[in-house]
């Protein structure tokens, strides 16, 4: 039996550059350069390693949903190992909510058909956090979130979850949905084999006719949340920026009393 | 006036201070009515009555420790159910969205996360939400059914309100997914006996130049002196310095105290994400050209190694 595995990745603005809205409130594509989302890197990472694991038996397929750049992201994703790349592209995804997203998610997943489903933690734009547990809602399946070690065997997903008050162990069937953090284990680089490697690597394209998905559900129209505002948020006034002569620490200290904190 | 559900987060009954900041915002919107989930959530009434809880939903079923997310996902929708809220709130951590983010799309309702504030609106609540690293601020609603909204510590003062905090029992019927994802073993994080990072009105924080793993002990007598809690940057955890629950930042915690004192961070962009909105900022870094100067409201370039045990002496002698 071979175990079907489903990376999902986002494209992202690189955090790097001057991140902005667009005049509809949307996030701005154009101003500033894309790649694929950092911390989904770990999910491709985990991907690889569960499908190495499972020795020849296991395929891996990078999806995304987003505009026509969005394609650079399954590449790198092509280029560091996965096998096959799916690219959800429709004029009418422009202004999903998370709600619309994992919908579309979701219907691609099925179409690609998956025994497990590896996402990031959050994606560095939204930074929801909450698209794979709307996956695992939508497809019915387990979810095991937020994982920093992760393992398959026997059908059955197992991984820790550190959280706020507690470390927890979990383990769920299969299928199911997996969301790894930014402790599960360094990405790899792609290697010029790998990239060379990925031109031939088939990446097929979707739109919302081929996922039987009604216009009107997703994108601005289907949109369940609308935001109203976007305000750049004034840069901090310059501070006092003193060079410690030896009293360094004393100067900090009355800085503090004179706000009221000691 | 119409009612807010609000989902209680408590350890073992102690309700945490988050929540309680949470019934402030419930306040403006509406009537709270708390829903506490899981052993101890009896002894978490005598609090909420005395913050403004009207009812106070009670359900003390295994399932909640025993499998993940599911079960209280089912409980929040059978909760809305019975109460016919106008919204439901939530504290921000990594569960409690994953579970606000099923019950809305249970509800066929929009879901916002991470508002720091929330004000009422002629349409419903208005969410104020920071983006890209707190270099923007949103303001959204939700327009369609019932809104869920899960609101970071932080966002509101705690404010004493008597309410009559009658009690409900929720007999809960689970659905046949709550048991997918098994809880093996957990164990619980040692207490330090310093405040909790995201509720802190004091952080400090050392990052990559500290240098070692035991030059944390300078920013731990740092915070003891203040009574503040310890943070790190992720350049130190990843060092192995410091534990990952401590990490500011981005795939850490967002905090948002009165002040932040950082030690040895440069202040990169994913380290600013988590602690950009603190109300008072101050840096210590041998280097003039960091970028956290550009953040702090008062800087020194200075050696750590010297300034921050000057400065824990110092404020233990004006204390004295
Ligand atoms: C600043 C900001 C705030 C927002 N706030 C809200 C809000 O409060 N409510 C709301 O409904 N929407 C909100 N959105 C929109 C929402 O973030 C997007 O709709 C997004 O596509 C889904 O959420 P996320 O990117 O935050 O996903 P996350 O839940 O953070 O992503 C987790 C993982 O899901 C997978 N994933 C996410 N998106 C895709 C994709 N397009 N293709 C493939 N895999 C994917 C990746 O593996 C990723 O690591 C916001 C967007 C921005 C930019
Ligand atoms: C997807 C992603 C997510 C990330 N998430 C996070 C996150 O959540 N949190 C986070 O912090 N980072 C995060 N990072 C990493 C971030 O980009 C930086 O690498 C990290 O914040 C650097 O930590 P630092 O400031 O401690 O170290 P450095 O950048 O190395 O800075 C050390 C500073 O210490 C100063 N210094 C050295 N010696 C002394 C001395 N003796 N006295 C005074 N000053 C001294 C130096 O001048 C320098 O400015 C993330 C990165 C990525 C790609």
């Amino acid at each position: 039996m071979s175990l079907r595995i489903v990376v999902c990745v986002k494209y992202v603005p690189d955090a790097s550059g001057e991140r902005g809205f667009a005049d509809d409130l949307t996030v701005d594509r154009e101003g500033v350069d894309g790649l694929l989302s950092e911390l989904d890197e770990y999910a491709v990472e985990q991907a690889l390693r569960i499908a190495e694991a499972a020795g020849g038996e296991a395929s891996v397929t990078v999806l995304t949903v987003g505009p026509e750049d969005a394609r650079e992201a399954v590449r790198k994703a092509l280029s560091m190992g996965a096998d096959q790349g799916v690219h959800v592209e429709d004029d009418d995804l422009h202004g999903s909510d998370v709600m619309g997203t994992s919908l579309v998610v979701a219907s691609a997943v099925e179409r690609a058909g998956f025994d497990l489903v590896v996402c990031g933690m959050a994606s560095t734009d939204g930074v929801m956090g909450v698209l794979p547990a709307l996956l695992a809602e939508r497809l019915g399946v387990p979810q095991v979130s937020l994982l920093s070690e992760v393992s398959v065997t026997g059908g059955v997903v197992s991984g820790r979850r550190d959280g706020d008050t507690a470390s927890e162990v979990l383990e769920a069937s299969l299928p199911a949905v997996v969301s790894v953090t930014d402790q599960s284990g360094e990405a790899r680089y792609p290697s010029f084999k790998g990239i060379m490697a990925a031109k031939k690597k088939k990446v097929e394209s979707w739109d919302l006719e081929e996922l039987d998905l009604d216009a009107e559900l997703v994108g601005s129209a289907g949109a369940w949340t609308e935001v109203d505002t976007a305000v750049e948020r004034p840069a901090r006034s310059a501070g006092t920026v003193v060079k410690d002569e030896g009293e360094g620490g004393l100067r900090v200290a009355e800085f503090l009393a004179s706000r009221k904190f000691v | 006036m119409a009612d807010v559900l609000v989902v209680v987060d408590h350890v073992e009954g102690s309700v945490r201070k988050p929540t309680l900041e949470l019934l402030t915002v419930a306040r403006r919107l509406g009537t709270p009515v708390a829903v506490a989930l899981g052993a101890g959530a009896a002894q978490t009434v005598e609090v909420l009555a005395g913050h403004g809880a009207s009812r106070i939903l009670v359900s003390e079923a295994g399932e909640y420790a025993d499998f993940l997310v599911v079960p209280k996902v089912d409980a929040l929708h059978q909760a809305v159910k019975r109460v016919d809220p106008v919204a439901v709130l939530t504290v921000s951590s990594g569960e409690n969205k994953e579970i606000a983010a099923r019950l809305a799309l249970r509800l066929e309702s929009g879901v916002i996360t991470d508002a720091v504030d929330v004000e009422a609106g002629d349409e419903g609540p208005v969410a104020v939400q920071s983006a890209f690293a707190a270099s923007y601020t949103t303001r959204s609603r939700v327009n369609r059914g019932i809104p869920v909204i899960t609101v970071k510590p932080n966002s509101a003062p705690v404010e004493p309100a008597a309410a009559a905090g009658a009690v409900e029992e929720l007999a809960v019927e689970f659905s046949p997914a709550a048991r997918g994802t098994r809880v093996v073993s957990r164990s619980a994080r040692e207490s330090t006996g310093r405040p909790e990072l995201t509720e802190a009105a004091i952080v400090v924080s050392g990052g990559r130049g500290l240098g070692s793993g035991e030059n944390f002990a300078l920013i731990e007598a740092l915070a003891d002196a203040l009574g503040a809690a310890v943070g790190a940057s992720r350049a130190a955890v990843d060092a192995g310095w410091y534990p990952h629950a401590h990490q500011v930042g981005q795939t850490g915690k967002s905090v948002s105290p009165q002040l932040y004192i950082a030690s040895g961070i440069s202040g990169a962009i994913q380290h600013r994400a988590g602690m950009q909105t603190s109300k008072t900022i101050v840096a210590i870094n041998k280097d003039a050209e960091a970028p956290i100067f550009d953040l702090a409201d008062y800087g020194i370039v200075g050696d750590l190694h010297t300034v921050v045990p000057q400065l824990t002496e110092e404020i233990n002698k004006r204390k004295a």
